[in-house]
């Protein structure tokens, strides 16, 4: 009976979103009264920060300064079609619908500082909040102000739809060949195990992870994304199961004593490091990062053990029973 | 029955019944937003309040229990919307993703903080274990605490 080391890798390549023309997001952006935006989608903000990646990505767009952004989300009576907030799917589509929504704001906002200053709108310049001629950045007028102005003195709707698409792709009869996802992200996973061969026990001492994201739009969520991930990942991959009803009902997992999470005690070390490489179908080049961030982490947990004591468990979670099992029935085929 | 208690310093006086629980009284009936219904069976702490300053699962706890008692919720540790240290810690962290565990998590850190102002590890690890969270991986709510923890 021993304490066995193991360390195992998995790596991973995530297509962001659903593909093959089913997946449109549409977005429409509209000034109010006192010049600031609302951006409304239908998406929907879960903790994974949507609420500030859009109002970001809807800034650069524009010109205007983040603060004078609002995104409103979930509302599917206001807000044009998104088919929803899932597969890593919502800043890569929907902040694709933004930029093309936010640049139909700044081309309006343009041409309404161009009849206050009195210039061609191709001489004048935006960003964070501020409209000015160009080579003359200290005299400026604010984005707020156009804003306003063009309802009040224009009568200028200051509204911009956009929408994306991945367009289908029909696959070749003859070559197979198609392009059938918008952009792919890429990850690798090394755990290190610890496997007590009395109790049947796993401890994960360590998860390095790195992933390619394109481009982090917001470094901080991102790496929210990436601890949250891995521990969702390595409750998958150690505890979390749905046991049926059967043999009796009283083995049926009904709560949270039964489906055992993580809790703060459980979590390894975790190490990560973010790669850029910006994709040109992403909105200022991101990626989907949510889903592959736990996906990659039990196929290690996995291969660490095989490391350690020589035995692939098949089926998650890896519980002391599967490897006690496992490491039995090696013993008797020697 | 009606019970009179005090809730984030203020008194409150409410009709109940026997067998109703806190939380459902505290939401349903009082409008208090912070405290979250997760389980409902004392297993993930999206409910917990301070009563008489200890901390307690509302969902597992009868509504006619406090009468006469000191309830605190999150929202009563801000003043004039200065956040005490704790919540300072939780924002400059990243500590909250979807927020819905995040009451439960402040107010079993203050309790415990207040009772033993440097827990080991063990002691933090230990006070946590009732409070489960999906979203941040635990790592940056114990960042959180360890910067406000005096060593």
């Amino acid at each position: 009976m021993a304490k066995l080391r193991g360390r195992g890798i998995a790596a991973i390549c995530y297509p962001t979103g659903m593909n093959l023309g089913g997946d449109p997001s549409q977005t429409v952006i509209i000034a109010q009264p006192d010049g600031t935006f609302v951006v409304n989608v239908a998406s929907v903000e879960l903790g994974q920060g949507l609420r500030t990646v859009l109002a970001q990505i809807a800034a650069e767009a524009i010109g205007a300064s983040i603060e004078d952004i609002e995104v409103r989300f979930g509302d599917t009576q206001l807000a044009p079609h998104d088919t929803g907030t899932f597969a890593s799917r919502t800043t890569h589509r929907m902040g694709n619908a933004i930029i093309k929504a936010g640049q139909e704001v700044r081309q309006i906002l343009l041409d309404v500082a161009s009849k206050i200053l009195e210039v061609s709108p191709q001489d004048l310049e935006i960003r964070n909040g501020k409209i000015w001629v160009r080579g003359v950045p200290d005299k400026f007028i604010s984005v707020r102000e156009v804003a306003s102005q063009a309802q009040f003195v224009y009568n200028i709707p200051v509204v911009g739809k956009g929408h994306y698409v991945k367009p289908k792709s029909i696959v070749d009869p003859e070559t197979g060949e198609s392009d059938p996802h918008s952009t792919m992200a890429h990850g690798c996973v090394v755990a290190d195990v610890e496997v007590d061969t009395e109790t049947g026990e796993v401890t994960v001492l360590r998860l390095f992870t790195v992933y390619e994201v394109g481009r982090a739009v917001n470094p901080k969520l991102v790496e929210g994304q990436i601890i949250g991930g891995a521990v969702m990942g390595l409750g998958a991959a150690l505890r979390e199961t749905v046991y049926p009803r059967y043999p009796q009902i009283i083995h049926q997992t009904t709560s949270f004593r039964e489906y055992v999470l993580p809790t703060a005690g459980d979590v390894p070390k975790i190490i990560y490091k973010i790669v850029e490489s910006p994709t040109p179908t992403g909105p200022y080049g991101a990626k989907g990062v949510g889903e592959m961030v736990a996906n990659g982490i039990a196929p290690a947990i996995v291969n660490a053990v095989y490391d350690a004591i020589g035995v692939q468990i098949t089926e998650l979670p890896i519980t002391p029973e599967k490897v006690l099992k496992a490491l039995s029935e090696k013993g008797k085929s020697k | 029955m009606r019970i009179r208690f005090r809730l984030d310093g203020q008194s409150v006086e409410v009709d109940v019944k026997h067998t109703e629980t806190l939380l459902r009284v505290l939401k349903d009936r009082l409008g208090v937003g912070s405290v979250h219904f997760g389980c409902g069976e004392g297993s993930c702490g999206a409910c917990i309040v301070l009563i008489d300053g200890r901390p307690r699962y509302s969902c597992l706890t009868l509504a006619g229990y406090v009468d006469g008692k000191e309830v605190s919720t999150v929202a009563a540790l801000a003043r004039d919307g200065e956040l005490t240290e704790i919540q300072k810690a939780f924002v400059e962290n990243n500590a909250a993703q979807c927020g819905y565990c995040t009451p439960g998590m402040i107010l079993i850190v203050r309790a415990l903080l207040e009772k033993n102002p440097s827990p080991s590890d063990e002691e933090l690890f230990d006070a946590l274990a009732g409070n489960l969270c999906r979203c941040t991986g635990y790592v940056p709510i114990i960042n959180a605490i360890r910067s406000v923890i005096k060593r």
